[in-house]
C-alpha cells in the first residue's frame, strides 16, 4: 500500500466512536482520502475519510480504535484517495489486510498505482463469457458449468468443506490453464489453520508462484476487512487488463467482509437494514463482485470465487442473499449430504450456474449435455420429494415409476455427487449421468429428447420400466 | 450561471451553499471535475445534491454551478438502438472517450449531431399546427418512422416547410411566428408527458410465452410485476418478453443488476429477428443500462429516464413496452439517498414517499389519445422485476409495487429448484385484465379461449388439494378421476405452462397455437373421462397419447393448423392402440 509523506499533523479530535474518529474540520481533505492516524505511543494505522463536512471530518480507522485518546492521537492526510501500488513482482508474495508486506520479503517497487475502488468496466465493453472451466466435479461440470469471466460463490455452513471444494476447483483449473493463471486470494477474518490449508494446497500444486495473497487473520482488526477485497480485485483487474492473464480470485469469508461493513454503519448510527446491516450492503457487495468478467480486445479475465458462510445454514440470510442477487449462481454446500459422509455436498437443487448456457453445447461440451442435466434435476427433485412422501406414507402406496425414481435419486446423491477427490472428465460424467437414467421409465424423461437416448443411453438398459 | 460551494460530501450526496435561487430537481455541476448532479433538498442556505458519478476526492469549498434548469432528456432520432447510462449518457461514446472503464467527467451528446436523416413533410406551408401535431416523418431503421412532433409550448401557422435531409441540429419547419421546429426536443424525466385522454385497454400485449398469453394475459397500455428470489427467473423472462412481445418499441432498463446482463442483451439482439417485422430486434431497442457498480443516484433516475423515452414513442402512436430490472434496485437507491439526507424512515428503512414514487412510475402506463389533431392512440406497457429480501413477498417494494400492477407474476423458488421455467406459480399469480381481453381473445383466437384457460385454471387448483391429500394418505387411495385428474395437471404444467426460453421451436408460441395444445390436453382429458367406465385406470394411464401430448410444443410454428386437427382427430378416435405412425420420431 502507497503510504504518503507525513505532513501536518491533526489533533483537534472530538470524538472517538468504535472504529470512527471525529475530527475538527480540516481543509482542503478529499472525500475518501486515505489518512494516517498515529497514537501517543507514535504507533501508526491506517484510515480513511467517510464524511467531510463544515462541522466534522469521519474518519474510520482500519485497525481499529483500540489505544487511541483524544490528546494523544494526530491524523495525518495524505491528500490522495486509498490506492494500491502494482507490480508483476507482486508474484508469490505475501501481504497483510491492508496491503503491507507480511512475509518479510520487503515491499514491492510499484509500477502502476490504483485506486482500490476501481472504476465501474463499461457494459458495452464487456465481453460475453463463452468458455466453460472444467472443474472436474460433476455436480459443476455437467449441472452448474463454472464459466470463465463468471462470478461463482461457494455458499457454505459452518464446519462444511468449502475450502476443499475451492481449493478443487482452484486447483483442477490451474491445471489445465499451465502457467497461464494467476490466483488471487483474499482471506478476510480466516483462522491460520484455514490459511495454511490454502497456503499449503497453493504451494503443493504450484501455483503459490503464481498467487498473490491479501491476509486479515481472524485476530486481525476487522475493518481493515473492508479493505482486503478491494486491494485482491485491484490487483486482479492489473494482471488480467494490464498483463492480460487469466486471474482466478478467491475471497474468503465475503460474510466477515460484510461484518465489518455493518460495524462501520452502526457507528455511525445509520439507519439499519435486514440484521443491523446497512441499507447500502447490495450496492456495496456489488461494486466488488461486479469486478469479474471479460472485456473485449483484451486477452485477460477474471473469474470469481467467492466463499460466504451461511449463518444457521441460514439462506435467507442478508449478505448471503443479496451475494445470490449479484452473483451469476451459486454452489451450495448441503449439510445433509455431508452428514451422509459424501464429498463434495454441493446440493444441485439451490445450485445453479446461470453462465452454463453459454459455456456448453455441442461445439463446447456436448449436444446433450443442457437436456441430461435438465433430466438430472427434475429427477433429483422429484425424488426428493418422493423421499419425502414415503417418509410418511411408506413405500406401499408408491407406483413402478415412482419406486425407480427413488432408486435414481440414492444412486444420484451416492454415485454422482459422492465422488471424492478424484476429477472426472467430461465424459466419464455425462456416461454416468446417462447410465443413472437408464433405471427410470422412458414416459418419465420428460427433458430428454428420443434423438439423444437413443444415442447416449447405455444400451443392455434402455427402456428397463415395467421390471 | 449561479456558483456556490461544497460544504459536505456523504457518498453520493453532497452538500452545497451559495446557490441563492436553486429550485429542486435543478441540475448542477459539482467540484473541479463538473459531475452533474441533481437538487433534491433545499434546507435553509444549504442545498443536497445527489451526484451521478462517484463522489471520491471531492473536497469542501470545490465549486457548484447550475443554470437552475431540471435535467433534460433528449427526444429525436437516433435513440432506437442506442444504449445509454441512467443520465442519458451514450455508453458507446464514453468508451471511445476513456476505455473499457468508465471514468468520472465523461460526457458525450445522447443522439448523433452530424447524422442527416431524410426528413418527409406531413403538413404544408399555410397548415396550422400545435402541440402533439406531425410535421413530418424520418425513416429510424428499417422498420420505424419516427414521427416530428410539435413541442410542448409551440402552436401557430406553418410559413415553411421542405422535404430534404437534416442533421438534429437543423430546424425542419419554421412557423409564422419565427419559431423553428426541430428534429429533436427535451423533456424533464420526471414529469409524466402529456396526452389527450387515457382510453381502456384491450389488445393483450402478444408474447409468445404460454403461461403469460393464456394464463396472465396483459393489455397493451397495462402493467405488470415479476417478483422472485434470485436466480429464479425474473431477467429470462423479461428478456423472453423484450425479444418476442409484439411491441413496436422495446426499452429495457438495467436498473442496479449485473454488466453480463446488459453485454447479453447486446451481443444477441442484434443477431435476433423482430418476431414481426423480420429487422434486427436491436433496431426497435432502446438500452438503459446503469449496472449495480456505477452509480447510485444515477440509478435512481434510470427508471424515469427509461419511462420517458417510452412516452415519447408512445406520442408517436407506438405501442412501447418498457422492462425494468429491477425495480427493488431503484428503491433501494431511493432509501439510500434517503438515508444519507437524514430522512426519517418509513418501513424496513425506505423512505415514506415510497409509495407513491411506486405508483407515479406505474401510473404513467397507459394507453391514451396522444395529443395531436389525428388522435392517434400510443401506448406503454410497464413491466417491472420486484427482487425481495430473502423471497419474502411481504416486503415494502412488492407490497405497494401490487396493489398498482395489473398483473401478478409471482416466482417460485421451487420451480426454480426443479427446472420447471418459467417458474411462474399459476396458483399465486393472477391477472386482472381478463374481462377487458375477453372480447379480443374470443374474435381473434377462438371463441372458446378463455373457457379452454379457466378449465385449466381449476384443474391446477383441484390438483393443490389432492396433492395435500396425497401426502396424506398416498395417491393409490385417490378415486380413478382423480388420479387421471392428476395426470392431466401434470400434463398441464410440464407440457403446457414449462416452456423452454432456449429452444429453437419453443421459445415461443403463437396464440393459436398455444389455443390448439390447450384444446388438445383437454380434449384428450374428456376423452379418457368418458372412457373410464369402461377401461381400467391403468390401461388410460399407459395410452401412447400421454406422450404425443408432451410433444406438442415443438411441432413447428407455421402452418401447424392441419397437424393439430390431425392430432385433435387421433386423440378422439377411441382405439386405444397402436401408437399413431410418426410420434415417436
Ligand atoms: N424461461 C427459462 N428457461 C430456461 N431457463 C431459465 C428460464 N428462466 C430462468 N432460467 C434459468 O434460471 C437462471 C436464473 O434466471 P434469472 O437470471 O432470470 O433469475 P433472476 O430472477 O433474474 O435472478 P436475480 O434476481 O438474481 O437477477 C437462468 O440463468 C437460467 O439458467
Ligand atoms: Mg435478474
Amino acid at each position: 500500500m502507497a503510504t504518503g509523506l507525513y505532513g501536518k499533523a491533526y489533533r483537534k479530535i472530538q470524538d472517538i466512536k468504535g472504529p470512527l474518529i471525529f475530527l475538527e474540520p480540516v481543509k482542503d481533505v478529499r472525500y475518501g482520502e486515505r489518512v494516517t492516524i498515529t497514537d501517543s505511543l507514535d504507533h501508526s494505522k491506517g484510515g480513511q475519510v467517510l464524511d467531510v463536512g463544515e462541522r466534522a471530518i469521519v474518519i474510520q480507522v482500519f485497525e481499529g480504535s483500540d489505544g487511541l485518546d483524544k490528546k494523544g492521537t494526530a491524523v495525518f492526510f495524505t491528500g490522495d484517495v486509498v490506492k494500491l501500488g502494482l507490480a508483476e513482482d507482486m508474484l508469490g508474495r505475501v501481504f497483510d489486510g491492508s496491503g503491507h508486506p507480511a512475509d518479510g520479503l520487503g515491499d514491492v517497487y510499484p509500477e502502476a498505482e490504483l485506486p482500490i475502488n476501481g472504476s465501474p468496466l463499461n457494459p458495452v465493453a464487456r465481453r460475453q463469457p463463452f468458455e466453460w472451466i472444467q472443474t472436474g466435479i460433476s455436480a459443476i461440470d455437467i449441472m452448474n458449468t463454472l464459466v470463465k469471466g463468471q462470478k461463482l460463490p461457494i455458499f457454505t455452513g459452518a464446519g462444511l468443506p468449502a475450502n476443499r471444494v475451492a481449493v478443487q476447483i482452484a486447483r483442477q483449473v490451474i491445471r489445465q490453464s499451465g502457467e497461464e493463471l494467476i490466483v488471487v486470494f483474499a482471506g478476510m477474518g480466516i483462522t491460520s489453520r484455514e490459511y495454511s490449508y490454502f497456503y499449503r494446497e497453493f504451494q503443493e500444486s504450484g501455483a503459490l508462484a503464481n498467487s498473490v495473497l491479501f491476509l486479515n487473520l481472524a485476530d486481525d482488526p476487522t475493518i481493515e476487512r473492508i479493505l482486503t477485497p478491494r486491494l485482491a480485485l485491484t490487483t486482479a483487474e492489473y494482471f488480467a487488463f494490464t498483463k492480460g492473464r487469466d486471474v482466478l480470485v478467491i475471497l474468503t469469508d465475503m460474510l466477515n467482509y460484510a461484518n465489518a461493513l455493518r460495524e462501520i454503519s452502526s457507528a455511525r448510527e445509520e439507519i439499519p437494514g435486514r440484521r443491523g446491516y446497512p441499507g447500502y450492503l447490495y450496492t456495496d457487495l456489488a461494486t466488488n463482485y461486479e469486478r469479474a468478467g471479460i472485456v473485449k480486445g483484451q486477452r485477460g479475465s477474471i473469474t470469481q470465487l467467492p466463499i460466504v458462510t451461511m449463518p444457521n445454514d441460514d439462506i435467507t440470510h442478508p449478505v448471503i442473499d443479496l451475494t445470490g442477487y449479484i452473483t451469476e449462481g451459486q454452489i451450495i454446500l448441503a449439510r445433509e449430504l455431508d452428514r451422509k459422509g459424501y464429498y463434495p455436498p454441493i446440493n444441485p437443487l439451490p445450485s445453479l450456474s446461470r453462465l452454463m448456457n453459454l459455456g456448453i453445447g455441442s461445439d463446447k461440451t456436448r449436444e446433450d449435455h443442457k437436456q441430461l442435466s435438465d433430466q438430472l434435476y427434475a429427477l433429483y427433485a422429484q425424488g426428493k420429494d418422493l423421499e419425502k412422501l414415503t417418509a410418511i406414507i411408506g413405500s406401499e402406496g408408491l407406483g413402478v415409476a415412482e419406486k425407480q425414481i427413488i432408486d435414481f435419486t440414492a444412486r444420484f446423491e451416492s454415485e454422482y455427487i459422492n465422488q471424492g477427490d478424484q476429477p472426472r472428465s467430461l465424459e466419464e460424467s455425462l456416461a454416468l449421468g446417462w447410465d443413472l437414467l437408464s433405471g427410470v421409465a422412458r414416459g418419465e424423461l420428460r427433458r430428454v429428447e428420443d434423438k439423444y437416448v437413443d444415442k447416449y443411453m447405455p444400451k443392455r438398459a434402455a427402456g428397463a420400466a415395467g421390471d | 450561471m449561479i456558483q456556490g460551494h461544497i460544504s459536505r460530501i456523504s457518498g453520493p450526496v453532497v452538500q452545497a451553499k451559495g446557490l441563492d435561487g436553486i429550485k429542486i430537481r435543478d441540475l448542477v455541476e459539482v467540484g473541479d471535475l463538473g459531475l452533474i448532479g441533481e437538487v433534491i433538498e433545499i434546507k435553509g442556505d444549504a442545498v443536497s445534491v445527489q451526484v451521478y458519478e462517484d463522489t471520491d476526492g471531492l473536497k469542501v469549498g470545490e465549486p457548484v454551478k447550475t443554470d437552475a434548469k431540471p435535467f433534460l432528456v433528449q427526444l429525436g432520432p437516433g435513440l432506437l438502438g442506442s444504449i445509454y447510462d441512467g443520465i442519458q449518457r451514450p455508453l458507446e461514446i464514453i468508451r471511445e472517450q476513456t476505455g473499457s472503464f468508465i471514468e468520472r467527467g465523461a460526457t458525450g451528446e445522447p443522439l448523433p449531431t452530424t447524422k442527416p436523416w431524410h426528413f418527409v413533410p406531413a403538413v404544408k406551408p399555410g397548415d396550422t399546427v400545435g402541440v402533439g401535431d406531425i410535421v413530418g416523418t424520418v425513416q429510424e431503421g428499417p422498420t420505424i418512422q419516427h414521427k416530428i412532433l410539435v413541442p410542448e409550448g409551440t402552436a401557430g401557422r406553418i410559413a415553411s416547410i421542405s422535404e430534404g435531409d437534416y442533421t438534429i441540429a437543423q430546424p425542419v419547419a419554421r412557423l409564422e411566428s419565427g419559431d423553428a421546429i426541430m428534429m429533436v426536443q427535451a423533456w424533464p424525466i420526471r414529469q409524466a408527458r402529456r396526452y389527450a385522454e387515457k382510453v381502456a385497454t384491450g389488445i393483450p400485449l402478444i408474447t409468445g410465452q404460454r403461461i403469460f398469453d393464456t394464463f396472465f394475459p396483459v393489455p397493451k397500455g397495462g402493467s405488470a410485476i415479476i417478483p422472485g428470489p434470485f436466480g429464479s427467473g425474473k431477467t429470462v423472462s423479461q428478456q423472453a418478453l423484450a425479444k418476442w412481445s409484439d411491441a413496436t418499441v422495446v426499452i429495457y432498463v438495467g436498473c442496479g443488476e449485473r454488466g453480463n446482463e446488459m453485454t447479453e442483451v447486446l451481443t444477441e439482439f442484434p443477431h435476433l429477428e423482430d418476431p414481426n417485422t423480420g429487422a434486427p430486434l436491436m433496431n426497435r431497442t432502446i438500452l438503459i443500462a446503469n449496472t449495480s457498480n456505477m452509480p447510485v443516484a444515477a440509478r435512481e433516475t434510470s427508471i424515469y429516464t427509461g419511462i420517458t423515452l417510452a412516452e415519447y414513442y408512445r406520442d408517436m402512436g407506438y405501442d412501447v413496452a418498457l422492462f425494468a430490472d429491477s425495480t427493488s434496485r431503484w428503491a433501494e437507491a431511493l432509501r439510500e439517498i434517503s438515508g444519507r439526507l437524514e430522512e426519517m424512515p418509513g418501513e424496513e428503512g425506505y423512505p415514506t414517499y415510497l409509495a407513491s414514487r411506486i405508483a407515479e412510475f406505474y401510473e404513467r402506463s397507459g394507453r391514451v389519445v396522444c395529443l395531436g389533431k389525428d388522435r392517434r392512440q400510443g401506448s406503454v406497457t410497464v413491466i417491472g422485476a420486484v427482487s425481495p429480501p430473502g423471497g419474502d413477498f411481504t416486503e415494502p417494494v412488492t407490497q405497494n409495487s401490487l396493489r398498482i400492477a395489473g398483473a401478478f407474476w409471482g416466482l417460485d423458488a421451487r420451480l426454480a429448484y426443479s427446472r420447471h421455467f418459467p417458474a411462474i406459480n399459476w396458483l399465486t399469480s393472477y391477472t386482472l385484465y381478463l374481462d377487458a381481453l375477453k372480447e379480443w381473445f374470443t374474435k381473434e383466437v377462438a371463441a372458446d379461449f378463455l373457457d379452454l384457460r379457466t378449465e385449466m385454471v381449476e384443474i391446477l387448483q383441484r390438483e393443490d388439494e389432492l396433492r395435500k391429500i396425497v401426502q396424506l394418505v398416498g395417491r393409490e387411495s385417490l378415486s380413478e378421476p382423480d388420479k387421471l385428474l392428476l395426470d392431466v395437471a401434470r400434463t398441464i404444467r410440464e407440457d403446457f405452462l414449462r416452456q423452454s426460453a432456449f429452444h429453437e421451436v419453443d421459445a415461443y408460441c403463437p396464440s393459436k397455437k398455444q389455443y390448439y395444445m390447450m384444446r388438445a390436453i383437454l380434449t384428450f382429458y374428456h376423452e379418457c373421462q368418458s372412457r373410464l367406465g369402461t377401461m381400467p385406470y391403468d390401461q388410460i394411464a399407459a395410452l401412447p397419447a400421454w406422450e404425443e401430448l408432451s410433444k406438442m410444443r415443438y411441432i413447428p410454428n407455421e402452418n401447424f393448423d392441419g397437424e393439430f386437427e390431425r392430432l385433435l382427430q387421433r386423440l378422439t378416435a377411441g382405439a386405444p392402440e397402436p401408437a399413431p405412425a410418426g410420434a415417436r420420431s
